[in-house]
């Protein structure tokens, strides 16, 4: 029976949350349908874990949907980069689930409970939909469908604060804007080309030479992208929308949404327009590098100032994208290893970072600075993880910030890049303020009131502390994730992929 | 030149209808109308696709058994994804206006903003205290 099924696991990833959803839906009670998102979740965590086996056993997976043939029917293509991400994203997806039975139950009417975990099924489906497939239109759609269910589930977040809900319409409005920007590219690249299979274009895209229409279709493809990344200064509707989604939602979106955003970029740039195309040499130069220098300054300046811990987790996110952004600009092997790691990464500790504030929330009740007040005392184990992915955040040795951050700094001394190594250490030094000041309310200051604050369940200490050891774990014995992310880099750099 | 502009009238009237709908998507403030402006902008890349398959001369691409030219129908099957997509994102902003009008009494983005800084100023002197 799963000998049979696995040839399929390439489709089946993304097929069995997809299906799943509508029946989510229909049990209508949310602890029901909490546990058939649980099923469904740790069954994607295994598919996913089959798969990069798989893919390290015996080469890239090409699925053909349909058994229609590339480049006529939909491909679904796995290499080493799509495994490693299918992996973070059904991981992360896992393991906040057990996490999101209380925290919903506080955060979410009883009423939207089934709804909540239909539209986390749907947008787990269109992450899983976006990494799998090598067909651009496919990239797309699943897009959309991960998308229209993220504004969904961050608008769920209005049961505690109204504020959501613009803050989702805002989202929908620019995440829309970028996804046509997205169709408008692969439009003009249909045009000229006549396929859509990302290894055809990657083929045939050179054979045209110096092409405006392709120039014009990359530019899109990357403001489009950059809009759905939270690409400085296209990260407007972020903090927003993490301030007000429910607890979990945040903690899934900030590991999850924005990295695979960062990996379909990666896709485009690298194997689809190949970097023998000067345009994008260019532009990732000179384009990327001052916006992804400026993500990290102002972002992290902006984050300092935050009353709100949540929106300043929000601020440090474009902050750390602006490091994968900066990774991608430098072009070389070491410099895209550093973002393929920083992916992964960046969703260990803000997953860690926001579900110790989604711990906070459930039994505090606030996400203000304020309400951390001794809570170093009240919940020991909740800020022990917080402050320990606060140091993976900072970059602290023995953390895996440290690793991404000093791939990040090799890749700039490699192309001889001094000041821009200096700057990528003095952001580092800049996200210290904004640590210290949650690390200090939580230890070093009193308690207003008297109200006993208890410790949180048991359900949200697991899933937090598992991501907190992985931060410790991955930082300290480094060599899976570097391996994975050092040959990723290379077939990127090599052509095709 | 007039000849080549009016040889390529179709992507003039996706020109103005695309910057017709990003302008109201940034100008207004108006939800709904911000919403109307989000769908004549992805219309006008709808037509991009349409007008890009077709082929002078050609019928509809419907087997007859006779050898004929007929215009490239995949792009119109990606616009009918891609008009899913729309009308999902239409209903689904829509649905939050309305939203947004229980919970603030009002769909003009300045007074919804007005609202939320109230609100935080509320939130900074209760903390102050």
């Amino acid at each position: 029976m799963i000998a049979a099924l696995e040839p399929h696991l390439a489709i089946l990833q993304v097929v069995v949350p997809l299906i799943s959803a509508p029946l989510c839906s229909m049990l209508r009670r949310g602890d029901l349908a909490w546990m058939m998102a649980m099923v469904v979740s740790w069954l994607a965590f295994a598919m996913s874990i089959a798969l990069l086996a798989q893919v390290m056993a015996t080469g890239d997976i090409s699925y053909h949907v349909g058994n229609w043939a590339p480049p006529w029917g939909i491909e679904y293509r796995i290499d080493a980069v799509n495994a490693f991400v299918l992996l973070i994203v059904s991981g992360i997806g896992a393991v906040v689930l057990p996490y999101a039975k209380k925290s919903v139950e506080r955060e979410i009417k009883p009423s939207r409970r089934a709804h909540f975990y239909t539209a986390y099924l749907l947008c787990l489906a269109g992450l899983l939909g976006v990494t799998a497939t090598g067909d651009a239109f496919n990239v797309f759609v699943f897009l959309e469908i991960s998308s229209l269910s993220t504004y969904t589930l961050v608008a769920l977040g209005a049961d505690a604060d109204r504020r959501a809900l613009p803050a989702a319409y805002n989202y929908l409005v620019m995440g829309t804007v970028g996804a046509t920007f997205f169709v408008i590219g692969l439009g003009l690249m249909y045009m000229v080309t006549g396929t859509l299979n990302m290894a055809d274009l990657a083929a045939r895209l050179p054979e045209l030479g110096a092409n405006r229409t392709v120039d014009a279709a990359f530019a899109f493809i990357v403001v489009g992208l950059g809009l759905k990344l939270a690409m400085f200064p296209m990260h407007v509707w972020l903090p927003n929308a993490y301030t007000y989604a429910p607890s979990v939602v945040t903690a899934f979106l900030a590991a999850t949404a924005t990295k695979v955003a960062v990996y379909v970029l990666l896709r485009f740039v690298f194997t689809v327009f190949g970097t023998g195309f000067e345009f994008a040499a260019l532009t990732l130069t000179w384009v990327l590098i001052p916006l992804a220098l400026a993500a990290m300054f102002v972002a992290t300046i902006a984050a300092i100032y935050q009353v709100n811990v949540k929106r300043l987790l929000a601020f440090s996110s474009v902050a750390q994208l602006g490091y994968m952004v900066l990774g991608i600009g430098m072009l070389s092997t070491t410099g895209l290893t550093a973002t393929i790691l920083h992916l992964f990464n960046h969703a260990l500790m803000k997953g860690a970072l926001f579900l110790a504030i989604g711990a906070v929330a459930y039994r505090v009740g606030s996400t203000n600075i304020e309400a951390m007040r001794g809570l170093g005392k009240r919940m020991p184990w909740t800020m022990a993880a917080f402050s320990a992915g606060g140091l993976s955040l900072i970059g602290v040795p023995t953390t895996v910030g440290f690793i991404s951050k000093w791939y990040l700094v090799m890749a700039a001394i490699e192309n001889g890049w001094w000041p821009i190594a200096v700057l990528i250490v003095a952001s580092s030094l800049l996200a210290i303020f904004y640590v210290w000041k949650v690390i200090e309310a939580a230890y070093f200051r009193e308690a207003d009131d008297e109200t006993a604050i208890q410790e949180a369940p048991m359900s949200m200490l697991v899933p937090l502390w598992l991501l907190v050891l992985a931060n410790f774990y991955f930082g300290i014995d480094a060599e899976l994730t570097t391996s994975v992310a050092t040959t990723a880099a290379k077939a990127f750099l090599g052509g095709g992929g | 030149m007039i000849q080549d502009i009016l040889a390529h009238y179709n992507y003039w009237i996706i020109m103005v209808l695309m910057m017709i709908g990003i302008y109201i998507v940034a100008s207004r403030g108006n939800l709904i109308k911000k919403i109307v402006g989000l769908n004549i902008f992805q219309t006008s890349v709808f037509m991009l696709y349409i007008t890009m398959g077709k082929v002078e001369g050609g019928t509809a691409p419907i087997l007859t058994g006779k050898p004929e030219v007929f215009s490239n129908p995949l792009p119109h099957v990606l616009i009918l994804t891609a008009i899913v997509v729309g009308v999902a994102t239409t209903a689904l902003g829509l649905a939050l206006v309305v939203r947004i009008r229980e919970a603030y009494d009002t769909i003009e983005e300045d007074e919804v903003r007005d609202q939320d800084n109230a609100t935080v100023a509320e939130e900074m002197s209760r903390a102050a205290r």
